[in-house]
């Protein structure tokens, strides 16, 4: 028995997710009582691997061949899943990001294994193998007790503190036969220069309130100023004011950085189901009875076109 | 064409979920219940092959009798045929492997899901029986175009989008973006009262996990107001106390 750990690379590169995953699978194989191995899927220089040991990695099957250049969801389940036959796995860890998402579930079902995704804790083993996780959109918690023997748990981004610890990365060159023939990828598109809301830390979200698409400049503005990514409520998106992919909520990006500041956002039950795990939540609202003012920390009653402009100069003051 | 969409039945959007007194399970009472948000996008998908390409479509749900009312919404809005797997949908492999048994007489071209149950924000079911298929699937779908035997799909990745095309079977799971909602009209609902649900019988009945305890998230423990006139007060607090950026 032991624990396995995928370590997810983009074009080559970890990020701070990876190292907060690595952290969690060692403390919950050192829980266990039972090696750690991870493993490396796609084109990643050793040296990028190697740079982990300061978390506390040990051996990593690397998976590096033409097969496995680009993600596919069947295909890396397979090579995922013929590591964890060679390494002994009974417990897979990855991180809860879209590809996690996509590889989680399959590999759970070619395991017959239990499997929690959005897992937010370190499963209790002292009445079988409880890992808290959020349901209802995080109207609540859930404790999932993993009832098979084999175990796939997907961490959410953000949920779990780094930790470092003395490692002595080994890596071993593994061949997985994969078939990812079926499916073939066209075209990837993404956003340069801007923080991708599902990772961010710190987010800047603003609703109805700011009048219209015209209205976001001081929104960016203090998101850059800051280093936050920039989100909005339902209808700010579906109107198109701002792209589907800012859109926040139980029906769009669940988030939950350490800070979430809403602009003219009234706080319906259907946005604060996205946000509300959000460490530290700062309203801006000029009706003092906005709901979003119960989940807050913080709170500014006023006009957003007044209270918006202040905070970017104040935080221009700051250096 | 044959298609295939999965329903969950879900709380109300706006449901403010209670527990039982002990924690242990969750407090239905009063509870309405809807067709899984997502599932409704799924479904608009679904209708869009069904007037295009012609396409039968097929609802599942798993569930128990009174999910059959879920179902016949989905008659309503189009759907041809509705099979009901007989058993309560306890986790996402079990109610995988009772999808896939109970069309297991069935070739699907396209099977669609939604993202996720917004019950227990699970977000595995599709992937599980592209899994149990051996098919390519596709997850948090924003666009599903069908061209002879070729599905060419859209689909959200960390920071971006990526465009795939995959042979035929595919099964993906729906994001808000992949079809508009419909809404019953008359002829639908007269008809969606005739039409016959093919109710199944578990095939294993198996769970997975269980959860035996839940906790409302924590109250927040009261908003500190700061004056509008003194809004830079937020940026100190934020910066030097929390020391946030
Ligand atoms: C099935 C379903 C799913 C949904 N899912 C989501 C979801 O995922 N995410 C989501 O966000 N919503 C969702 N909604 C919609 C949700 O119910 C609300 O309608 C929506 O969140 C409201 O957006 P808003 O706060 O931007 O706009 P409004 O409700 O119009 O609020 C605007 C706010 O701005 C304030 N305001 C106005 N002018 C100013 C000013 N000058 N300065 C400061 N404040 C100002 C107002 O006081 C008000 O509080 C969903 C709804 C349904 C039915
Ligand atoms: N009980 C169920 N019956 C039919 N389909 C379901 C059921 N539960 C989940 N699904 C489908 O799987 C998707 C993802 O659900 P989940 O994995 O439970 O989050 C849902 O959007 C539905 O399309």
């Amino acid at each position: 028995m032991s624990v396995l750990v995928y370590i997810e690379n983009w074009e080559g590169a970890f990020k701070k997710s990876t190292k907060e995953l690595i952290t969690y699978a060692r403390h919950l194989a050192s829980k266990l009582g039972v090696e750690l191995n991870a493993v490396s899927i796609g084109n990643v220089e050793n040296s990028a691997i190697e740079a982990l040991g300061v978390y506390g990695l040990g051996k990593v099957y690397s998976v590096n061949n033409g097969n496995v250049a680009q993600f596919k969801a069947g295909a890396y389940t397979q090579a995922l899943s013929a590591v964890a036959d060679a390494s002994g796995a009974s417990i897979v860890v990855l991180g809860n990001t879209y590809n996690g998402k996509a590889m989680g579930p399959r590999l759970a079902a070619k395991m017959d294994a239990s499997i929690v995704t959005g897992a937010i804790s370190l499963p209790d083993t002292d009445n079988g193998f409880v890992v808290k996780k959020t349901v209802f959109s995080n109207k609540g918690y859930g404790y999932v007790n993993l009832t098979n023997e084999k175990k796939v748990i997907t961490l959410n981004i953000n949920s779990y503190q780094i930790e470092e610890a003395a490692g002595n990365v080994s890596i071993e060159d593994f061949s997985a036969s994969v078939d990812g023939s079926k499916v073939n990828i066209t075209e990837v598109a993404k956003q340069t220069g801007k923080i991708p809301l599902t990772e961010a830390e710190l987010v800047v979200s603003a609703g109805r309130g700011l009048k219209g698409p015209e209205n976001w400049g001081m929104i960016e503005e203090l998101a850059d100023l800051i280093g936050a990514a920039t989100a909005c409520s339902k209808p700010v998106s579906d109107v198109g004011w701002r792209p589907h992919s800012e859109h926040v909520g139980q029906t769009g990006i669940t988030v939950s950085p350490n800070l979430y500041i809403a602009v003219g956002i009234s706080g319906a039950i259907q946005h604060l189901a996205g946000v509300s795990s959000s460490k530290t939540i700062c309203v801006i609202n000029k009706d003092p009875e906005a709901p979003f003012f119960q989940a807050a920390d913080y709170g500014i009653v006023g006009d957003a076109f007044e209270v918006v402009p202040k905070l970017v100069a104040a935080v221009k003051n700051l250096s | 064409m044959k298609v295939l969409v999965c329903i969950s039945k879900t709380p109300d959007t706006t449901t403010k979920i209670a527990f039982t007194a002990d924690h242990s399970a969750v407090n239905y009472d009063g509870v309405k219940f809807i067709i899984n948000p997502y599932d409704e996008h799924a479904l608009a998908k679904g209708m869009e092959l069904k007037e295009n390409h012609g396409a039968e479509l097929t609802v599942i749900h798993v569930g128990p009798a009174d999910g059959d009312q879920i179902i016949r919404k989905c008659f309503a809005i189009g759907a041809d045929k509705g099979i009901r797997v007989n058993t309560d949908a306890i986790d996402g492999l079990q109610v995988d492997k009772e999808i896939v048994a109970a069309t297991s007489g069935e070739q699907f071209d396209a099977i669609i899901t939604g993202r996720e149950s917004i019950d227990y924000n699970g977000g595995m079911v599709g992937e599980m029986i592209g899994e149990l298929l051996g098919i390519p699937s596709v997850s948090y779908c924003q666009q599903l175009d069908i061209d002879g035997n070729t599905a060419s799909m859209k689909r959200f990745i960390d920071g971006g989008e990526e465009s795939l095309t995959a042979q035929l079977p595919v099964v993906v799971s729906a994001v808000k973006e992949l079809g508009e909602p419909r809404i019953p009209n008359m002829r639908g609902i007269m008809q969606a009262r005739t039409k016959p649900i093919t109710v199944v019988e578990p095939a294993t009945g198996a769970a997975n996990t269980t959860i035996g305890k839940y906790d409302a998230p924590a109250q927040k423990s009261g908003c500190k107001y700061i004056d509008a006139c003194n809004a830079e007060q937020l940026i100190e607090i934020l910066h030097n106390e929390k020391k946030l950026f």
